[in-house]
């Protein structure tokens, strides 16, 4: 019996269960905060079909980018999807659909899809392409648009650290979307650069508690960096 | 003289207020931090999790995991926080962020701005800026007064895919500085050596001058 115990030891295995036409939620902003290799699993896998939600798609040949690569990638539910070559020949051919999102009303769906909340009204977008056909309600004299909420099969996030429970840290801003992918999703998958003893972690300093968490898998890390600017 | 973008980025900067937390969007207005006043405490909002930023890193001090909206590389301050992009958005969404400045196509007499989208051309995404321009009392667009073709960017009606509705009531571009209400634009100040007589012909939106406009003072 595992118990508590989160934490396996292969990517196979971390990635079970994953099959064609799922809905992924990837946590990361540009290419910070990634889960790289959990990202690399799904493209051994083949599984196709997918419908990816993340800010952003990587870049060619890193991040999400390389689902593209096979096209395993049938939608992707982003904020912004301007770094990728190959994103753009594969929308302009009418092989993936893409729905723009804005990023704050992304985030909020993934918060509300994991706090069991179905949908929420945002100002956000009213008036804007992204308002068309939705409901709108005024409250206090402002114009509002009905989201729905967004939850997935699996949620794929990457953390700093964590314990064999599940319990989660972030480092930096390289917090961005995972801890709302994290809640989001029927299996979370989380990959750390440090598990670390019970006991470890400050409780009251935990990001994500481990409830939200299926699987841990230790990882290392390119971490790519897609804007070097010193000063 | 049409500012210079240094010159538009020191122009907002007068807008910062000491205690402000402000959001700057990419390109002119990420300027404005050099020009924050002496002894001025101003907070930088980044909308990827980030409240105080700081400078960019020198080369010891690049870090992947610390990065701005603009996918920089960045610092944070002394007392910075950082947190989920939910937060980050509830934090602009809920009216939080004193002043966000950001870049536009397009503004028109109704204070509506389009400002991520050319139909046919590649669309790339909102990413953040309908939450901003959505979530924030005080906005300040910065851009040029007219495209590259000399076709003017303030215009009766937004020709472009708006980012949001009725939400700009200030424009600082390189020949004016112009407030929005009641359906109109108002000059209220001219960039130096800049006539009051080019700033209407170039202004395709209904234009309110008042008898004095001054220059504005660097």
């Amino acid at each position: 019996m595992s118990g508590f115990n989160k934490v396996v030891s292969s990517y196979e295995e971390a990635m079970i269960g994953l099959s064609n036409n799922m809905t992924v939620l990837a946590g990361g902003f540009g290419l910070c905060g990634i889960p790289e290799n959990l990202i690399n699993q799904i493209k051994e896998m083949k599984v196709t079909g997918l419908t990816v939600v993340s800010n952003n798609c990587g870049v060619d040949g890193f991040g999400l980018g390389v689902l593209l690569e096979d096209r395993q990638i049938k939608k992707m539910i982003a904020s912004y999807v301007g770094e990728n070559k190959l994103f753009e020949d594969q929308l302009l051919s009418g092989e993936l659909e893409v729905e723009l999102t804005p990023q704050g009303t992304l985030a909020e769906k993934l918060r509300a899809g994991g706090a069991g909340i179905p949908g929420f009204y945002t100002a956000t977008g009213y008036g804007t392409l992204v308002g068309e056909g939705k409901e709108v309600r005024e409250f206090n004299g402002r114009k509002y648009i009905l989201e729905q909420s967004i939850t997935g099969d699996f949620a794929i996030a990457k953390a700093w650290k964590a314990d064999r429970f599940g319990n989660l840290v972030f480092r930096h801003t390289a917090q961005n979307f995972n801890p709302l992918v994290a809640t989001a999703g029927k299996i979370t998958v989380v990959e750390v650069e440090e598990i670390v003893e019970l006991g470890e972690l400050e409780p009251s300093h935990i990001h994500t508690p481990g409830i939200y968490v299926d699987r841990v898998i230790l990882g290392t890390f390119e971490k790519r960096i897609e804007q070097r600017t010193v000063r | 003289m049409a500012l210079s973008r240094e010159q538009l980025a020191q122009r907002v900067a007068q807008e910062l207020k000491d205690g402000y937390y402000v959001n700057l969007g990419i390109g002119i207005p990420t300027l404005v931090v050099n020009y924050i006043p002496e002894g001025m405490e101003v907070m930088l909002q980044s909308e990827n999790g980030l409240l105080g930023m700081g400078p960019f890193p020198t080369e010891d001090e690049v870090d992947p995991d610390m990065i701005n909206a603009g996918k920089q590389t960045v610092t944070a301050i002394d007392g910075a926080s950082i947190f989920s992009s939910a937060e980050s958005f509830a934090m602009i969404r809920g009216g939080h962020v004193d002043l966000t400045v950001l870049g536009a196509f397009e503004v028109d007499v109704n204070g509506n701005i389009a400002s991520w989208m050319i139909p046919k051309k590649l669309i790339k995404g909102m990413g953040g800026a309908m939450d901003l321009v959505a979530g924030a009392d005080n906005i300040i667009v910065t851009m040029t007064h007219c495209s590259k073709d000399g076709e003017s960017k303030l215009l009766t009606e937004c020709t472009l895919p708006l980012t949001g509705a009725g939400c700009i009531k200030k424009v600082v571009t390189d020949l004016a500085y112009i407030e929005i209400s009641e359906g109109k634009f108002w000059l209220k100040e001219r960039a130096p050596n800049v006539s009051v007589e080019e700033i209407i012909k170039l202004t395709a939106g209904e234009l309110m001058v008042p008898d004095f406009v001054p220059e504005m003072q660097f």
